[in-house]
Formats: C-alpha cells, structure tokens, sequence
C-alpha cells in the first residue's frame, strides 16, 4: 500500500466491519470516522442492544441508583455505520474476507477489528445452571434481571467466587441488606488479582460488613428444590448454604470460539496480536487487514517482558480501539504501538480500589504509604528488583507517581522515604500470589504466554 | 535566566502580566539561585511534583534557611493547628475526608448543585444594586462580596451575623496583602483582632450548632458520626479559617480575573451573552489561562530528588508555578491565546494530587454563574482602566480594583 494511492482509496471507498458493539467497538468505530474513514462501516452485536456501558451493572444498577436499560455509552460522535445487532459472528473466512452471521448472512470486508471481547464464565454443571435463582453478571440484561431480584428481598445471596465482580456484587448486596455468603476457592478476595497480603485486607473489610465469607472451600454442588428454584448450595468443606439467589462470579471466558478453524491465532487465550493491535493467524505470520482491541485482544507489552498481556479493563479497551482504528488507516511507518500501562478500578464495601501495572507479576509488596490495618495505603509490587505494579485503596491520587516508576523500571524497593509511611512499609513482603497454576477468578491481567499463535493451544483446523 | 528571576516574579511592576517572566522562566525548568527555592516552571514537572509522595506540604519539614521566600504571605499569628492545606497525610486526609463528608460526593452528592438557585439571588441581589454604572468598581462591588456571602451560606452563618463575617474578611484579606506605604503595626494589629474576634464569633456558633444542629456545614461538621468521628472545637475552627481565607481569595481573583480578560475580548463576551452554557469550557480556559493561585510556595522535599538532571537536597523548599505551567507549550498548543473552544484543557489552575482544590466544584459554578450573569445583564460593559491597578500579592494575584462601566443594567 506504499505510495500507490491504495491508502486513500481504501480511506475513501473501503469496507471496514467492526465484530463487537461494546465499548471497544463503538470507540474504535468513532475513531475511525475521526481519522477521515469515509467507506462503509458495518459494526456486529451479538446483543440486541446499542452500546452500553458494563462497570454500572455490578455497582449502581445493583444498588438501585440506576437502572439497567439506562447505561447506554455516550457517543462521542456520530459514526454512520450499519448497525448489526442482535445477532452473533458465526465464523470468519480469511481467504474470502468475509464474516458468516449466525443467521447465515455474510459481510464482506477489506479490514476487519474484532472487539468481541469475553462473557461471564458459566455454571459448570448445566443443570444446575438452570435453576431459577441462578445468575451471572456480565449482560445489560444480566444486570436486570440480577436488580429485580435484590430488590425483592432474597434470603439470602450465596455469591461464588470473590473476584472483583463477586466482591461488587456482595457489597452491593451488604448495602442493599441482604444476608451474603461468599464462596472462594483462594485463600482470600482478589487474591489473584492482588496476592494475599492485600486479599487479607478485602477479607476484613468483607466480614466488618457483615459477609459470611468462605475461603478455601469450593462450591460442590447447587440443589433446587421441586419447582426447580435453587434452595442451597453444598461446599466442599461439607458445609450446606441455604440460599436463594446464588450468583456464579468465575471470571470470564474470551469470545473466539466463533474463529475456531478459521486460521486465525485466537483461543481461549483470546486472539494474539502485535503491539499495532494487529493479529497473527495460527502460523505466527501477522495478517495485515485483521485487527483486534479490548477485552479479547492479548498483544506482547515491552514493559512486561514483552509477555502477551490480555487486560480485562475499561481503559485498556478505549486506547486500544482507538490504537487500532488509527494503524487500520494507516501506513506501516505511520502506525503506533498499544503500549498502555495497565489501570483498572473498582468500587466496593465504601472503598475505591485503583491499580496501575501489573501487580499480578510481583513477589514481593512494600506497603509505601498508609497502613494495611486502616484499609488505605498504596502497595507497590516488584519483580527481579523493579517496581512493576501498584495498588491504592482510598489512595488514589497518588498512582501517577508509581505509574511513573512503572514506566521508567524504577528499582524495587523504591530507595526514599514518603509521607504517611507506617512500619507496615519498613521492608517488601512476600506479595503471596497463588500459585498460577491454580485458576483463581479474580484476574484481570492475564499473561498469556510469549509465543504470538502459542503452540501449546490446540487449533482444530477445519479441513 | 538572570540572578533576578524571582525579584521579577515578585516585583509588583510585572504584576500586570507575568506571562513574559515565565516563559523565560521556562528555558530553566528547575530554577535555582543561591540559598533560594528551587522554582519549577514547566508542565509536565510540576504535575510529577504535585503526585510525587516525597513531597511534603508541611513546614515542618522544610530545614532550608529561607523558608517560601518573600512571596509566602505574611505568617498567621495564631494558636490554631495548620489547616488540611498545610499537612500531610495521614492527617490532611483524616481532616479532608471529615470537610468533605458534608462537602461533596458520595456521602453529599447534592451539596454544591443544591446551592445553584442560592448563588444566583446572590448574584443577582448585587447586580441590582450596582447604582452608578457611570464607574463601577467590581471588585469592591461584585467580586469581594460574594465569595464571602457563599461561605456564610455554606457554613451557616445566620443572616444577621453576615455583615460583620464580611468586616473580618475584609480586613483578613487585606493582611494577606500588604500596601508597603500603611503602617506595618497598625495593619498587624487589625489583622490580628480580625483573626480573634473571627474565631471567638465561629467558636460560639460551633457551641451553639452541637446544641441544635442544622443542615449547614458547620452543624454537620460538628455532629459527624462517620467513622472518623466529629471534628475537635480547634480542628473545625481551623477547618473554617482554611475554607473562609482558600475560598475567598482565590474565587475573587477568578470572577475577576475572568471580566477583565472579557472585557478585553469583547466577541467572546458577546458569545457568554447569547449562550450562557458557553460558561463551562469558559470558566475551565479561565484557570488555565489566568488562574487564581500563581504558584504553590509551600512544598518541601523529603529526600534529594531529581528533576530533569536537577538533584533537588531533602529539606529544599519548593515553588510550583502552576500558572507558567499552565502557559507552556510543550503541554498547550498556543498557549498565550484565550480560547474557551479548547478541548484539550487539563490545566493545573486547581492544582492536582491529594491537595487538589477542595473547594473546586463550588468555585467552578461560582465563577461560572457570576460571569454569564455579569454578560448577561451589564449593556455594552467596559475597562476604564487598562491595565487595573492590582494587589501587591504574586501568589494570589488578582486586581484590587476594576473599575468599568456600562450602558445599563438589563432586567
């Protein structure tokens, strides 16, 4: 496309389709407006909704501040696309450029961005699944329906897994007034997230709200009673937890499996891409008119090692949507790298969590400012003597500072001292992280290994 | 730079337009001169700096000879421990966190907004009773009395006590901003039975707010159940002191800061006049482009820290010149020109990290309701003065007086 006027052909006249209607989708396809993209823009929804906005659903909308069918995205601008929603990608056909809908329609397209982004991991036994009174959290309508039921008084709420989501959601609850269990199969809450010495913290400010937290113990079995309504879950310490709205809160499973046999490097892992957002096929050769951004996306970090890092997080999907849209309209020495430092939030038991880096890759934790007892500080993570994350709890305001740190691989422990510093911050603790081997549900960072098309997956081709 | 950089900053002739200064300022990033402050005068350093944990805020750790220099304001003789502005944490956020419970969101969401209605009788009660618009001081007229009139409100001084807050403003104020011709011991002894009287008056009223208390600040303040407990006599009386002389000055210079730099731009004026939304993004350019604090004089640094190449020595004083920062264009795209369509616009005329404008939200819709009801109303307003004549403070900096005129005064 070097010099021979195809660019702006393309710019002008092209097809671009746009696989994803959530947060990465609409904020790429406004930036592909931004950028001067006058071709055809068709964006793909497998949910009959225009764009909305997620991080509501576990807090405001559980509380009864808002009200699901309210949290539609605001448009930055207008981006003249066809909108296909309420109907799922059923397979892409590289060779062909084209996406299959599920409902037997094809959309052809000269680039394509694939923001399909991940779904709430589900029940494992199916038909416990089904009983009514068995929720996850992940969909607009999820969250409605979730609403709907906090607000007619359950018993009690039996939430599984103490993630980030399972965390909001037995806050919510615990505001709400509700009797909450939570079951855990880590030591601790967000502890794959941010390692034991902080999950500590989140198990006591769970039980000072009056949770019934469980940790150490998996959740065996759900029983209905005759009308098929869920009435207690069996633990794997042998205890019984009667219950009437249980909600399975495992994490989340990326949205590729509609690549399958496709040619394309996209697994359970999500779909490999380089730092340009663009994404590599099977064979480890990267396509040039297949792109991918948000939650599905794992492109290498040089900060990290240049591990495949997947991100789970809010910020991460507009910068790369946006990263993506510009390199999809432009030269190859013209394009940026996604080079974000990671951040996400999250808002629980009257505590704002923040983080920047990637906290899930230290061994060690110093406790910098504030102390661990009164539930505000700021923890910084180190990895073979750098610092490479940080988390706040009410101490928000100061993680630009580490981010910093983070960005020039500052030394760990950081040699100078600071305001507010405790003798909970004299020396770095062993940061406790599980083992990674174990699957824990709170992750929202997940390294996903060095080979771009990662060889230890298995690609079913399809011929 | 030359060795005189800071007596330029100080000197009152370059009180009109310091911008020149600080563009010079700016080809030294880290500015050091003798046993002065290190100045720091560039964007992206001072917004480091303001989030940077080995800065402190609290004199007491200041072991540099010449403390804040000649622009710190004049030192409070009082017995009241420092206000949140003046500590670190963990007591700053102790203190902060207990003013914001009934300030702000998430225990008062509603608090500034509520206020909306309020602050326009208040402007609108003053734009009524301008009288002579043959020569208009709004300073003295518009710009000094509201500020003071919207503390009272907030923190509940009852209506009749009003006048007299205003007198020990007034007089506060004017300490804080010396004439060199009055008579230094005079003025100190003022300021000083201003400061007295002021806190004997607040520690009746916090008395009398424990017994009955209502839905102001103060009561609420004084009755705060939150997990921090309520407020000590002396920590409220400071906490006020801090609210009363932050809140005042500064929104001042900013209602102020904002007509002049209208009235010297007469087409946006127009704009503010048929769209009073335009209020907004105006209001945010204004901090940027004129804003009330100059720079922050008060900061100290805990261990030797560097700053592009610059070892700055644990103990050093600090100044922050938000104002230059503000104006740099490694950070803004034409920066010396007033444009309220900006959008890239995260100016530090509020400061940034943890001692970020408190007071923020409500200075902002002051501001903003002062200045589209000033274009509103005022028939074909304009300067008599060009330059005005200004307040010797350089930190605080703002004219002392503005005098205009207009055609009318529109219902």
């Amino acid at each position: 496309m070097i010099g021979d006027g195809s660019l702006e052909r393309f710019k002008r006249e092209g097809r671009i389709v746009v696989v994803g209607a959530s947060l990465a989708g609409l904020r790429a396809a406004e930036a592909l407006r931004d950028k001067g993209f006058a071709g055809s823009l068709t964006v793909i929804g497998d949910e009959p909704h225009e764009p909305y906005d997620r991080p509501p659903l576990s807090k405001q909308v559980l509380l009864g501040k808002a009200v699901a069918d309210r949290t539609a995205l605001p448009r930055l601008r207008s981006v003249d696309a066809t909108w296909r929603l309420g109907v799922a990608a059923a397979g892409l056909d590289m060779a062909g450029r084209r996406v299959r809908l599920a409902d037997g329609d094809e959309v052809p397209y000269d680039r394509l961005l694939i923001a399909t982004g991940v779904r709430a991991r589900p029940w494992p036994r199916e038909a416990e699944a089904e009983l009514d009174g068995v929720f996850v959290l992940r969909t607009r309508n999820d969250g409605a329906a979730l609403a709907r039921r906090l607000a007619a008084g359950p018993k009690r709420v039996l939430v599984i897994g103490a993630g980030f989501t399972g965390s909001e959601i037995a806050s919510a609850c615990r505001e709400r007034g509700l009797a909450v269990t939570v079951a855990e199969r880590g030591s601790a809450p967000l502890v794959g997230a941010l390692g034991g010495v902080v999950g500590a913290v989140s198990a006591e400010m769970q039980r000072e709200h009056g949770v019934d937290l469980r940790t150490g113990v998996m959740v065996t079995a759900l029983e209905g009673d005759a009308s098929g309504r869920v009435r207690a879950a069996h633990l794997s310490d042998g205890s019984t937890v009667e219950t009437d709205l249980v909600i399975i809160s495992l994490g989340a499973t990326r949205n590729t499996e509609w690549l399958a046999g496709s040619g394309l490097g996209a697994g359970p892992r999500g779909i490999a891409c380089d730092a340009g957002c663009r994404a590599f096929d099977v064979r480890g050769i990267v396509t040039d008119d297949i792109y991918a951004a948000g939650d599905v996306a794992r492109c290498p970090h040089p900060l990290f090692g240049y591990q495949f890092l997947s991100l789970e997080h809010w910020g991460n999907a507009v910068t790369q949507a946006r990263i993506a849209a510009h390199n999809m309209l432009s030269e190859s020495i013209d394009r940026i790298p996604h080079m974000e430092v990671p951040a996400f939030w999250s808002s629980q038991f009257g505590v704002n969590i923040k983080s920047v880096g990637v906290p899930s890759l230290g061994t060690e934790i110093l406790i910098a400012q504030g102390s661990l007892k009164d539930h505000r500080f700021v923890g910084v993570y180190g990895y073979q003597g750098r610092v490479i994350g940080a988390v706040a709890f009410d101490q928000a305001r100061w993680l630009p500072f580490y981010q910093e740190l983070i960005e020039t691989t500052a030394p760990f422990p950081p040699p100078f001292p600071t305001v507010d510093r405790h003798s909970d911050g004299a020396r770095p603790l062993d940061a406790d992280f599980p083992d990674p081997s174990i699957p824990t549900h709170g992750p929202t960072v997940t390294l996903s290994g060095y080979s771009p098309a990662d060889r230890r997956m298995t690609f079913t081709p399809a011929h | 730079m030359t060795q005189s950089a800071l007596h330029q900053i100080l000197d009152y002739a370059n009180r009109p337009n310091p911008y020149p200064i600080y563009e010079e300022l700016r080809k030294t990033p880290v500015f050091h001169e003798d046993d002065g402050p290190y100045v720091i005068s560039t964007y992206y350093e001072i917004r480091s700096l303001l989030h940077d944990p080995r800065i402190s805020s609290d004199a007491r750790n200041l072991t540099s000879t010449t403390g804040g220099g000649p622009a710190e304001p004049p030192q409070e003789e009082s017995a009241l421990p420092p206000g949140f502005l003046k500590l670190d944490p963990p007591e700053h956020d102790r203190l902060r966190r207990m003013t914001n419970r009934p300030f702000g969101p998430p225990h008062s969401p509603h608090r500034v907004d509520g206020m909306r209605e309020e602050l326009h009788d208040i402007v609108s009660g003053l734009i009524d009773g301008i009288g002579d618009t043959g020569r208009i001081d709004l300073v003295e007229q518009f710009s000094y009395p509201f500020p003071v009139t919207v503390i009272c409100r907030l923190l509940g001084v009852p209506r009749e006590d009003e006048a007299r807050f205003h007198t020990w403003a007034d007089t506060l104020a004017a300490s804080l901003d010396p004439d060199p011709d009055a008579d230094p011991a005079g003025r100190g002894k003022e300021a000083h039975d201003a400061r007295m009287e002021l806190g004997m008056y607040l520690a009746g009223l916090i008395e009398e707010r424990r017994k009955n208390p209502g839905e102001d600040m103060l009561s609420q303040l004084a009755t705060a159940k939150g997990g921090d407990g309520p407020m000590s006599t002396m920590e409220l009386l400071s906490t006020a002191a801090l609210l009363l002389i932050a809140g005042h000055e500064t929104t001042v210079n900013l209602i102020t800061n904002g007509m002049l730099t209208l009235l010297r731009r007469p087409d946006v004026l127009q704009r503010l006049r048929e769209d009073p939304k335009l209020a907004v993004p105006l209001v945010e350019e204004l901090l940027r482009f004129e804003p009330p604090v100059q720079l922050l004089p008060q900061r100290t640094t805990l261990a030797d820290i560097e700053v592009r190449g610059v070892t700055i020595p644990k103990g050093a004083s600090l100044w922050l010149v938000l104002a230059s920062g503000n104006r740099d264009p490694q950070r803004f795209e034409n920066p010396d020109r007033f444009d309220p369509d900006r959008r890239d616009i995260q100016h530090l005329g509020l400061g940034s990290g943890i001692h970020s404008c408190f007071g923020a939200p409500l200075a902002r819709l002051e501001a903003q309701t002062a200045l589209s009801e000033l274009a509103r109303r005022m028939e074909n307003p304009r300067l008599l003065e060009d330059p005005p004549p200004y307040r010797q403070n350089a930190v605080l900096r703002g004219p002392r007086h503005l005098p205009i005129a207009c055609d009318g005064i529109r219902p």
